[in-house]
């Protein structure tokens, strides 16, 4: 299926001061056919950006551009009111017109802009046949279930062919089930959308597996910003790393070797120095039951302190020298009779351990 | 519940002990009534006359519907029979006064009024009491007799009201008792209306089978028919025939 | 175990209480029937009287309540919308005819309005038009008492109504005057017909303010109030059949409009 839009990409520098205590100042940008996710802790700033990029909410300073076309520049007073931005809009609750039948909710757009009933209703039959929705025109959204409003308020805002998409937490008025099928449904509509798409969410399952980018905002700037996987394995942030449930060590550095207080670990850049933080993945961990041999440097040996299953892993806090969250499996943990208090040797291999100079917020 | 009890208790008491006397007097009594209560509440400490104003048709329904008046005092006769006809006086009613109909108009007569044949133009803004009321039956008898077809844009309710309007100089010119032309003061102008097409209306006074007390209502009439009554009433504008 | 539905019977008290409320508005219904000359009747409410009285009743309150609506609306709008310095008391100037005995509110009419009122002179003399005595007398009078009520229910309605639908049809391309027409007044359609309703029964039933600043002729400014209050001195047959009247008129409106919109009061 093709989509009807040409690219533009988005550039938005949204500064926006509410009160003493909450204030935005981020800059995003994303090219069409990219697939971006804000994804930040509830008060982020998430909502707020969002706004602003739709026209809901005017910046205080900054400027957002669409393609060629200027939306919002205080210092050139230009302001282009929401319903001339082409911008479609999912909302979190989705907020289908109770009073209107579906299929008048998803030509509500073209209705608005002018076009004939019937060809407004022609063009949204099209994307509830592209959606899977049919059958569903003469009913109102009362009557829907989580799944089928969802696609409703897509084809709703997809259907007046917007420059830009903006989804306000998709998914997250949906039960896990749904959430889960709709996230792979959710997946495919995207890709098949060809310009710029913006995803706020607070589920990092959703950003990682939705977006191609990720940008991390706390506190109401972002904080990181890359590709799903550098964000998991190379978090800057403690809410980034508790996001992927990565290691997150502090120590300092110096030619290859980084202090963490009882132990001196290897890393594989020699050439940072001074405050670093060490992130190192659950799964990069190995445990052993005597000391391993082989050419990894960095090993110890440790207990076992707590042990938690998660369906066919096992999530274990190990003690000292450096205590670490590692993933193992099953069969790994009956293998080596681990329990809590049993003892084991534990070995990080240099280039497993992610080195981020100390970032400072 | 027991707060109730009290403050039904406590309405019942009037003041130390007094006698109440609930008056009902036709609203062009009004002046002259208030005058006679002063008189008769100094010659008689211990009675406490509430005067109810209005309409003599409205105060009449009242009186048939079963309110608790002591004395009925009425513009004219008609009223009276209608109360006398129910049974619900004591004794025969007594005609006390005397009135008639006069032109009224706002201070300066901006609608320029003479006589009763501009009640027929339509240019002015004319009222009348309605015609349930004495002095709206007596003012169409009175333009009947005079050959005169009104062209009216308002019935009001009592005579005070239309007073009011005509006061206000919301109305060029009304028809209502000398009494309330005398009344009004400056506020008003009274066109005299010639003698041959006027009317007179009776002003009639009795005692209600309903009274609480009928010596006091009795010595009430009194006072209303005594040489002291009778000057306030003529001070007021009514005649003694 | 069996399937037994248990009926909870309400609080005695509840009853009582209940039923005294009941009682308040039946019983003098009640007394109207019981007075009624039914024979009559048919020759009463057919006299030009009450037939004119009917006439203009119906004009005038639903011209008051048409007139509430184009004004009203925007008014309770403004109200819960915008905030602009000295909202509060507008909204309780709004809202004092309310508290106002209906008399009072003609005089003010009068006073104001009137052949020789503060508006009314220049007006008159500008234009010759006079406002009391007259059929617009009577809407005007109608239109001070009930409006209030059509303001307070669209001005409730708007500030519970959720903006977001608004943001969310703005972000379709709809402009602002479409986002009214075809969102939010329709969703607060429902308390819309409510006040409405309201606003035409108080309308119906207006008085005081009719008579202290219209006047009171047959034919051109007595209603079906006015010619109640009037018969009731001189034809007590005509005030219980007009009386009669009016009721079957309103509990027709009432229930009429009962089903859809009633919900929301």
């Amino acid at each position: 299926m093709e989509s009807l839009v040409t690219g533009a990409p988005l550039r938005a520098r949204v500064v926006i001061n509410r009160s003493d205590d909450f204030s935005v100042d981020v800059d995003i940008s994303i090219e069409p056919g990219v697939t971006a996710a804000l994804l930040g802790p509830n008060g982020a700033g998430k909502s707020t950006t969002v706004s602003a990029i739709a026209g809901l909410l005017p910046v205080d300073a900054g400027r957002i551009q669409l393609g060629g076309e200027t939306l919002d520049d205080p210092s050139s007073a230009i302001f282009v009111p929401p319903e001339r931005r082409r911008i479609g809009v999912v909302f979190q609750d989705y907020l289908l017109f109770p009073h209107l039948t579906v299929l008048e909710n998803i030509a509500f757009g073209l209705r608005s802009r002018g076009a004939r009933r019937d060809q407004a209703a022609e063009s949204a039959r099209q994307w509830m046949t592209r959606l899977g929705i049919d059958g569903l025109e003469r009913r109102v959204p009362g009557e829907l279930s989580g799944g089928q409003a969802q696609r409703v308020a897509l084809a709703r805002a997809l259907v007046v062919e917007p420059d830009l998409l903006l989804l306000d937490e998709p998914l997250s008025a949906l039960d896990v089930t749904t959430r889960v099928e709709l996230r792979r449904a959710l997946a495919e509509h995207l890709a098949d959308f060809a310009g710029p798409k913006l995803l706020i969410t607070h589920d990092p399952t959703e950003a990682f597996l939705l977006a191609d980018v990720v940008y991390v905002i706390e506190g109401g700037v972002i904080t990181q910003s890359g590709t799903a996987d550098e964000i998991r394995l190379r978090p800057k942030t403690r809410y980034a790393a508790d996001l992927a449930g990565s290691n997150l060590i502090s120590g300092q550095a110096e030619d290859g070797h980084v202090d963490v207080g009882m132990f001196s670990l290897s890393i594989a850049d020699h050439d940072v120095s001074g405050p670093v933080l060490l992130t190192i993945h659950p799964t990069a961990v190995s445990l052993h039951r005597t000391r391993p041999d082989g050419s990894q440097r960095n090993t110890w040996r440790t207990s076992v302190e707590v042990v938690e299953r998660l369906g066919d892993r096992v999530r274990l806090q190990t003690g000292g020298p450096v205590p670490l969250t590692v993933e193992v499996t099953r069969e790994a943990m009956d293998v080596l009779s681990l329990r809590p208090g049993v003892e084991t040797w534990i070995a990080v291999k240099a280039t497993e351990i992610g080195v981020e100079e100390e970032w400072a917020p | 519940m027991s707060i109730l009890v009290v403050i039904v208790a406590l309405a019942g008491c009037g003041g130390q002990g007094d006698e109440e006397l609930l008056v009902s007097a036709a609203a062009s009594l009004a002046g002259a009534f208030a005058e006679i209560e002063g008189a008769f509440e100094d010659a008689r400490p211990d009675v406490d006359v509430v005067l109810n104003f209005g309409g003599s048709s409205t105060l009449r329904e009242q009186i048939l519907g079963g309110a608790p008046v002591d004395v009925f005092a009425s513009a004219n006769m008609s009223n009276m029979d209608a109360v006398v006809a129910a049974g619900q006086t004591v004794g025969a009613p007594r005609v006390f006064a005397f009135n008639t109909l006069e032109i009224a108009v706002p201070a300066g007569n901006p609608g320029s009024v003479d006589g009763l044949d501009d009640f027929s133009d339509d240019g002015l803004l004319l009222g009348l009491c309605a015609e349930a009321v004495p002095c709206g039956e007596l003012a169409r008898e009175a333009l009947s007799t005079a050959g005169v077809t009104a062209a009216i844009d308002t019935n009001e309710p009592d005579v005070r009201a239309l007073l009011a309007k005509i006061e206000a100089g919301e109305l060029d010119a009304g028809i209502i008792y000398v009494t309330d032309v005398t009344s009004a003061g400056g506020t008003v102008e009274g066109i005299a209306i010639p003698e041959d097409v006027n009317v007179t209306a009776e002003c009639s006074i009795a005692v209600l089978a309903g009274a609480a007390n009928h010596q006091i209502a009795n010595a009430f009439i009194d006072m209303v028919l005594s040489d002291e009554g009778q000057a306030i009433l003529s001070e007021y504008g009514f005649s003694s025939q | 175990m069996t399937n037994r539905r248990v009926i909870r019977r309400p609080p005695a008290l509840v009853l009582l209480l209940g039923a005294v409320g009941l009682a308040l508005f039946v019983v003098p219904l009640a007394g109207l029937l019981w007075r009624t000359p039914w024979s009559d009747l048919p020759t009463l409410i057919t006299s030009s009287m009450v037939t004119d009285a009917l006439g203009i009743s119906l004009v005038a309150s639903v011209s008051a309540t048409v007139f509430s609506a184009l004004v009203g609306v925007p008014l309770a709008w403004l109200l819960a919308r915008v905030e602009f310095p000295g909202r509060r008391l507008v909204r309780g100037l709004v809202l004092l005819p309310l508290v106002l005995p209906p008399v009072v509110g003609g005089a003010a009419l009068l006073f104001a309005l009137g052949r020789r009122g503060m508006v009314g002179e220049p007006l008159y003399e500008q234009t010759g038009l006079v406002l009391p005595f007259s059929i617009w007398g009577v809407i005007l009078a109608t239109t001070f008492v009930a409006m209030p009520f059509l303001v307070i229910t669209v001005e409730g309605a708007l500030r519970n109504f959720d903006e977001r639908y608004e943001s969310a049809a703005a972000s379709l391309g709809a402009g602002r005057w479409t986002v009214l027409r075809r969102v939010t007044l329709p969703m607060i359609g429902p308390s819309v017909m409510a006040g409405l309703t309201l606003t035409w029964a108080r309308a119906f039933g207006e008085f005081g303010a009719t008579i202290t600043f219209a006047g009171n002729l047959p034919g051109r400014t007595q209603t079906l109030p006015l010619a109640v209050f009037v018969a009731l001195e001189s034809d007590r047959a005509v005030a219980v059949a007009i009386s009669l009247l009016m009721v079957v008129v309103s509990l027709a409106v009432l229930i009429a409009l009962r089903e859809r919109w009633w919900k929301v009061l």
